[in-house]
C-alpha cells in the first residue's frame, strides 16, 4: 500500500509536468489543428532560460521563494516570445499551403531548437539550481513526498486554473475559442486572428517553460534533448485526452505520469521490466488510436481550443 | 457609401466575378439576386476582405478598400451576416454577441444593445445562455444577425438569410430586416428568395454567372418579365 501511495504521488507529480505541456499542444492543435513538434524543445528552452536567469542572478547561492519566482516568470516570458517568434517567422509564412508543409516545417523547428542548444550549451548535462530548499515529509507509512513535488503539483494546479480563468472568462480567450471553431467568422467580428493565434502560442510555450523549470527543482539534470522523450509523452496525453480538449490535456497528462510510475513500481508482477517506463506512453498512444481515436474527453462535437 | 468599380474575382483558373460594377448608398436597402452559383457569396466575401480581387476597386466612404485586412474593416463598420450564418456553435449566445462587440470597448453601450438584439429577436433571450451550436437553423440566424449588429455596423453585409428555413421563421427573418431598415441601416442583402428580396429593398442587381445581367429599382424589377420568369416563378 505504501508503494501504491508513493507510486501515486511520483506519478502525479510527473504527470502534472505533462499535464502543463499537453495543453499547450491541445491549444495549438485547436485553434491551427497543427501538432507543434518543437513544443517539447520549448519546455528544455524554458529549463535552459530558468538555468540562466537563476545562476545569472545568483538565486542559486541563496534558495528563496522570490528567487524561484522570478526564475518561473522570467522563463515563461522568455518561452512566450520564442513562441510568438516561432509562430511568426516560420509557421505564418506556410500556413496557407499544406497540412504536411506545416507538419514539416515544425519538425524542421524542433530538430533546429535542440541542435542550436547542442551548439551554444554543448550536449554536456548542466544541474539546475536548487530555488528553494527541499525537504522529505514523510506520510503514513513509508510514503514520502518532497517539497519540491508539492510544489510542482500546486504551481502546475495554479497555472491551469489561470488557463481556465483566461480561456472562459477573459475577452482574448473568447476570441481564441471563437477563432478555433470558425477562422474567417472570428475575422468578421474584427478579431484579428493573427494575434490571437500568436497569444495562443504564448500561452502554450510559457506553460511548458513553466513545465521545465518546475521538472528542474525534481530531477535537476537539464541538456538540450530532454524535450524529445518529454515531448512525446506530454503529445501522447493530449491525444489520450482528445486532441484539442483543455481539460483532457490536464486529465491525459494525470493517467500518462500515473501509468508510467505504476509500471515502475509493479511491472515487475506482470513481468513488465521497469525499464520499459518510456514505452507506456507509446503503448496508450497505441490503444487509443486503436479503441477511441477521439480519445477519452474528446467528440466530434467537442470544443476545440 | 460602397462601389464596385469593374472588380474580377477568381478562384484559382476559375474566374468567379468578372468585371462587376454596384453601389449601395447610405439609408438604402440594395439587394443582390441570383441563381446559386451566380457570385453572391463571392462578391460579399470580396467586400469584406476575405477575398482579393484579381481586378478592379472596392470603395467604402471614400477608400479603396481592397487588400485592407477583414478585422480592420469591422472597425471602419462593415458587418456581416456570412453564408451558413457561421456562428460560434462552442460559444453561449450571449458570448456570440460579445464576439459581434468585440471591437467595442464601451460596456453600457454594449449592454444596451444586446438588449436591442433580445427585443429584435426575443428567441435569443430565451437561449441566451445556451451553447449556439444547440440552437435551430432560424435562431442560428438571428443570432447571426444580431451579432452582426452587435458591432454598429454603418453598412450591414446579409448573404442568403432565409436559407433553408421554414416560411415562418423566414417572415420572422424578413420582419426583422425591415425593422433595421425602418432604423435607417444601410444594408446590401443577397438572397435567392428574389421574391422577399425584391419586396425589402429600394435597389436591386441580378447576378448571373458572374456578371451583373439587370439593375434597378426594386419595384420595377419585381414587375420585369425576364425577372419574373427566371427569379419569381411565374
Ligand atoms: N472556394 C471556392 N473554390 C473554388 N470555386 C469556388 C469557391 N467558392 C465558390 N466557387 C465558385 O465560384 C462561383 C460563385 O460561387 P458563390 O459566390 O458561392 O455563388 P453564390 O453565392 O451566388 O451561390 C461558383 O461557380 C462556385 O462554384
Ligand atoms: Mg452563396
Amino acid at each position: 500500500m505504501d508503494t501504491f501511495v508513493q507510486q501515486l504521488i511520483n506519478g502525479l507529480t510527473i504527470g502534472s509536468i505533462y499535464a502543463l505541456i499537453a495543453l499547450g499542444y491541445t491549444m495549438v492543435y485547436g485553434i491551427l489543428r497543427l501538432i507543434n513538434f518543437a513544443h517539447g524543445d520549448i519546455y528544455m528552452l524554458g529549463a535552459y532560460a530558468g538555468f540562466i536567469i537563476a545562476t545569472s542572478m545568483g538565486f542559486a547561492a541563496n534558495p528563496s521563494a522570490i528567487g524561484f519566482a522570478v526564475t518561473l516568470v522570467g522563463s515563461m516570458a522568455i518561452a512566450a516570445a520564442v513562441g510568438m517568434a516561432i509562430e511568426r517567422f516560420a509557421y505564418r509564412p506556410v500556413r496557407k499551403y499544406s497540412k504536411m508543409t506545416t507538419l514539416i516545417t515544425a519538425i524542421g523547428m524542433s530538430l533546429f531548437i535542440e541542435y542550436l542548444f547542442v551548439f551554444i550549451f554543448s550536449g554536456t548535462p548542466r544541474s539546475f539550481p536548487q530555488l528553494l530548499p527541499n525537504e522529505n515529509i514523510t506520510l503514513f507509512g513509508n510514503a514520502t513526498i518532497s517539497t519540491s513535488q508539492i510544489l510542482i503539483f500546486v504551481v502546475s494546479m495554479l497555472l491551469m486554473f489561470l488557463l481556465q480563468w483566461i480561456i472562459y472568462k477573459t475577452k482574448i480567450g473568447k476570441a481564441m475559442r471563437a477563432v478555433s471553431f470558425n477562422l474567417n467568422s472570428a475575422k468578421l467580428m474584427g478579431i484579428n486572428t493573427n494575434f490571437v493565434i500568436a497569444f495562443t502560442f504564448a500561452l502554450g510555450s510559457a506553460l511548458a517553460a513553466a513545465g521545465g523549470v518546475l521538472t528542474a527543482q525534481y530531477n535537476p539534470k537539464i541538456e538540450p534533448l530532454m524535450g524529445i522523450m518529454t515531448g512525446l509523452k506530454a503529445f501522447v496525453a493530449a491525444v489520450l485526452g482528445g486532441i484539442g480538449n483543455i481539460p483532457g490535456a490536464v486529465l491525459g497528462g494525470l493517467l500518462i505520469g500515473a501509468a508510467e510510475t505504476l509500471v515502475v513500481g509493479y511491472g515487475g508482477y506482470i513481468g513488465v521490466p521497469s525499464t520499459f517506463r518510456d514505452a507506456v506512453a507509446f503503448a496508450i498512444l497505441i490503444l487509443v488510436l486503436l479503441l477511441r481515436p477521439a480519445g477519452l474527453l474528446g467528440s466530434n462535437v467537442q470544443e476545440k481550443v | 457609401m460602397l462601389t464596385l468599380d469593374n472588380v474580377s474575382v477568381s478562384y484559382g483558373a476559375i474566374e468567379a466575378l468578372t468585371g462587376i460594377n454596384l453601389h449601395v448608398e447610405k439609408g438604402e436597402v440594395v439587394t443582390l439576386i441570383g441563381a446559386n452559383g451566380a457570385g453572391k457569396t463571392t462578391t460579399l466575401r470580396t467586400i469584406t476582405g476575405l477575398l482579393d480581387p484579381i481586378a478592379g476597386r472596392v470603395v467604402y466612404e471614400g477608400n479603396e478598400i481592397q487588400g485592407v485586412p477583414t478585422h480592420k474593416l469591422v472597425s471602419r463598420g462593415i458587418a456581416m451576416s456570412p453564408e451558413g450564418r457561421g456562428v460560434f456553435a462552442n460559444l453561449s449566445v450571449r458570448e456570440n454577441l460579445e464576439m459581434g462587440a468585440y471591437i467595442r470597448k464601451d460596456k453600457k453601450a454594449i449592454a444596451s444593445d444586446m438588449e436591442r438584439g433580445f427585443e429584435l429577436f426575443p428567441r435569443l433571450k430565451e437561449r441566451e445562455a445556451q451553447k449556439a451550436g444547440t440552437l435551430s437553423g432560424g435562431e442560428q440566424q438571428m443570432l447571426a444577425m444580431a451579432r452582426a449588429l452587435m458591432s454598429k455596423p454603418r453598412l450591414l453585409l446579409l448573404d442568403e438569410p432565409s436559407l433553408g428555413l421554414a416560411p415562418l421563421v423566414v417572415h420572422t427573418i424578413f420582419e426583422a430586416i425591415e425593422r433595421i431598415r425602418q432604423e435607417g441601416a444601410t444594408i446590401l442583402l443577397v438572397e435567392q428568395n428574389a421574391n422577399a428580396a425584391l419586396h425589402h429593398s429600394d435597389r436591386a442587381y441580378v447576378l448571373e454567372t458572374g456578371r451583373i445581367v439587370m439593375e434597378g429599382d426594386s419595384k420595377q424589377l419585381a414587375q420585369d418579365p425576364r425577372v419574373k420568369e427566371a427569379y419569381l416563378g411565374e
